[in-house]
């Protein structure tokens, strides 16, 4: 009888180790079953920063497997969280081979993981070498899809109000119609610009979007592209748009700190303001009123030369390869980016409209069916001047952060004293915050 | 049987201690080296000594972090064990439906720490916006919402404990005590209160720790605004880990510090009320 017990106990102890251990391996092996079958050609682990674009990327890497027979991974980081999870994602064994960063901020943190991609095929399919994200010598990082912002407008609202886009060639004019509109509010039924909320989801619209003006001016100004101490030169502008802004918005500026962007985009949805500030990708959200009925302007701040000024076009959207992967891998990673871009299938699901909607930088662009993208290129071909996107040179997150918070403050109370808030944050918070991110 | 467990409880403990030694020891050892580096993954960790604790002291956002979750704690502290048991007391004397009453308010402590902020924010919103107010604009108001929405939370998990507690005390000793002329007021006093100080122990370790530890209330009602004055300490060290490049490892000495605090004060804490606890 005792020599039961003793075998019971054994062996119960046995199947919980072994339950145990094989709950632990589970996880991982069919992932491993699928990068076995065929070592030589290597793997592709792509982890997405889009989660708008997950499905067709999910799509188009099953197709890449069909044709080719390589194995590609898309693993798509949630909203907000692509710095977190990729943090993780590269520390395990199974990392990433290919991933993107936002720029030369976002590549100080990466650049030695990143391979060099000099000489690689796709180099030579892009259109401009500026889209190059440059790390001393090396190529670190290419930008794959380009996007634009400015003042979206109504037109049937501006026309409702007197007014059509030839009215609006500069910061004065904008400020007239708006406080025009503003004056006429009850009469005409609508406001000028949608809430500038200052909620996590939409405050990125002022504390990066809208400051990226006031930055770019100041570094063509003093020929620039980057800096370590900003002077604010056009800080007087910055604060003329934002007064604008929120004092001629659909709701008190005292309660702008809890305005989320979907309250933005219903309010625009719902012709009660005529201007929202937005860019090419929100174009699915206000597709609702209609595509003739969709303008675009400038974000006229003021500042000398805007008459020639454009729409805002840049990339924070950089393409890295995972130098720490094996030489396979990063080969069956520079072939499926190099596929993405040029072939038939890869171009289509990345430009069309019920694909990813992209505008690429590479030979092969399909023409877009999205007018924001249309209404950019065509301030391009009249000859203006896109504003570059100067925002990935801000120095941090906290950066952003803290403007974010003094603008709220300032919005409620509009004081010179809060406003000096504003500058604080902006000039000398980004020489703490350069000083601090070159340690 | 006994005998047998005696000889094999090593089999027994094996797996819950190898788990506690991978998912517990490691990480945590692991933890502490990587405050002494800098790093962007875990795996291309460069140590750099002290540099990390020194950035973390200098930083002044954490430590008015501190500052104001300590009153926090305290403000929380004497609330949330006064309240709950007021409301334990009240839910065991001999009134129809406090079993109702019980589940009714236990239930908050249901609801995730993310959701619970949110909501109360549209709550709070929702009423300061006829006084012209916002919580993310005012310190003053972002505190005491944070109190509020914690107050409502833990007040019913605190109020079960009590009850238990309450529960557990012999009738005899408050009838003898009557006996002997002590009113309702000698009788909590005298008898009642000191022999719930094991609950009250486990009850002021767990609220003090929680409100230190507080972190997804704090992201999702206020997210320390305005400017960093209402942020606590654990949503303080994430903002630093994820704010800046390069600063993971300043994040991680704060992670230590904060560690090491929030240890000391449950010691000290269950220290002082452990001593008061009588034998019955």
């Amino acid at each position: 009888m005792r020599k039961m017990k003793r075998l019971l106990a054994a062996g119960l102890a046995t199947i919980m180790a072994c339950s145990m251990l094989t709950g632990c391996g589970g996880g991982s092996s069919d992932k491993k079953a699928s990068s076995d079958k065929d070592s030589s050609k290597g793997s592709v682990y792509y982890l997405n920063f889009k989660p708008e674009a997950d499905e067709q990327w999910q799509e188009l890497a099953k197709e890449y497997t069909d044709e080719t027979g390589v194995p590609v991974t898309v693993v798509t980081a949630a909203a907000n969280q692509y710095e977190t999870t990729l943090k993780s994602e590269m520390g395990k064994s199974e990392a990433p081979t290919l991933f993107q960063v936002n720029g030369p901020v976002g590549l100080a943190s990466w650049k030695d993981y990143c391979y060099d991609l000099t000489g690689s095929d796709i180099l030579n399919e892009l259109t401009s070498d500026k889209f190059e994200l440059k790390n001393g010598d090396e190529i670190a990082g290419v930008g794959y899809c380009t996007e634009t912002y400015g003042l979206i407008y109504n037109k049937a609202l501006l026309k409702k109000a007197g007014y059509t886009q030839n009215d609006i060639k500069s910061f004065a004019d904008l400020k007239k119609v708006a406080e025009d509109i503003t004056k006429r509010k009850d009469e005409l039924g609508f406001s000028a610009f949608t809430s500038a909320g200052m909620d996590g989801s939409s405050d990125w619209r002022f504390k990066t979007h809208l400051a990226n003006l006031p930055i770019y001016y100041e570094y063509q100004k003093d020929g620039i592209t980057d800096t370590k101490a900003i002077k604010g030169t056009y800080l007087d502008n910055y604060r003329n748009i934002w007064d604008l802004y929120i004092n001629n918005g659909t709701c008190d500026a005292k309660q702008l700190s809890k305005k989320t962007g979907d309250d933005a985009v219903a309010e625009f949805t719902t012709e009660q303001a005529v201007f929202y500030q937005n860019g090419t990708w929100a174009y699915g959200d206000i597709a609702d009123i209609g595509n003739d009925n969709l303008g675009m302007l400038p974000i006229y701040i003021g500042a000398p030369g805007e008459e020639k000024q454009g729409l805002c076009t840049g990339t924070e959207n950089y393409w890295c390869v995972n130098k720490n992967a094996s030489k396979e891998d990063i080969q069956a990673t520079l072939d499926f980016i190099n596929w993405c871009v040029t072939s038939e299938e890869g171009t289509k699901m990345m430009c069309s409209a019920d694909g990813m909607g992209f505008v690429i930088p590479f030979k092969n662009n399909l023409k877009s069916e999205n007018p924001l993208v249309n209404i950019a290129n065509d301030y391009m071909e009249k000859g203006y001047t896109p504003v570059d996107w100067t925002f990935s040179t801000m120095p941090s997150e906290q950066w952003k952060n803290d403007l974010g918070s003094a603008l709220t403050t300032y919005a409620a109370d509009q004081t010179d004293a809060n406003w000096k808030l504003v500058q604080n944050a902006f000039v000398d918070g980004w020489a703490k915050e350069a000083a601090a991110a070159t340690k | 049987m006994e005998k047998s467990i005696k000889k094999y409880w090593p089999i027994f403990v094996l797996p819950t201690f190898a788990a506690f030694i991978i998912g517990f020891i490691v990480p945590f050892i692991e933890g502490i080296y990587l405050s002494f580096c800098k790093f962007t993954t875990i795996r291309d960790a460069s140590f750099v000594g002290l540099s990390n604790y020194v950035e973390a002291f200098k930083d002044n956002t954490f430590t008015h972090a501190f500052g104001f979750t300590a009153v926090f704690a305290v403000v929380t502290l004497v609330l949330i064990n006064v309240l709950a048991f007021a409301i334990a007391l009240a839910l065991t004397q001999k009134i129809k439906g406090t079993n109702i009453f019980r589940t009714i308010f236990f239930m908050p402590n249901l609801i995730g720490g993310i959701v619970l902020g949110y909501i109360w924010q549209l709550i709070f919103d929702g009423i300061f916006e006829k006084f012209d107010l916002a919580l993310k604009l005012s310190a003053k108001l972002g505190f005491w919402g944070l109190v509020i929405l914690i107050c409502w939370q833990q007040i019913g998990y605190m109020m079960i404990v009590y009850i238990a507690g309450l529960q557990a005390i012999p009738g005899s000793l408050n009838e003898a005590a009557m006996i002997d002329g002590a009113n309702k007021w000698q009788r909590l006093i005298h008898v009642t209160i000191p022999n719930m100080m094991p609950s009250i122990t486990i009850c002021t370790f767990l609220t003090i720790t929680n409100s230190f530890k507080l972190f997804d209330q704090n992201l999702s009602l206020t997210g320390g605004e305005p400017m960093h004055q209402t942020e606590m300490m654990a949503l303080n060290i994430y903002d630093t880990f994820y704010g800046r490049v390069g600063y993971e490892g300043v994040g991680q000495a704060k992670a230590v510090i904060f560690f090491i605090i929030v240890v000391a004060i449950g010691m000290i804490q269950l220290y002082a009320t452990k001593s008061k606890e009588v034998q019955q």
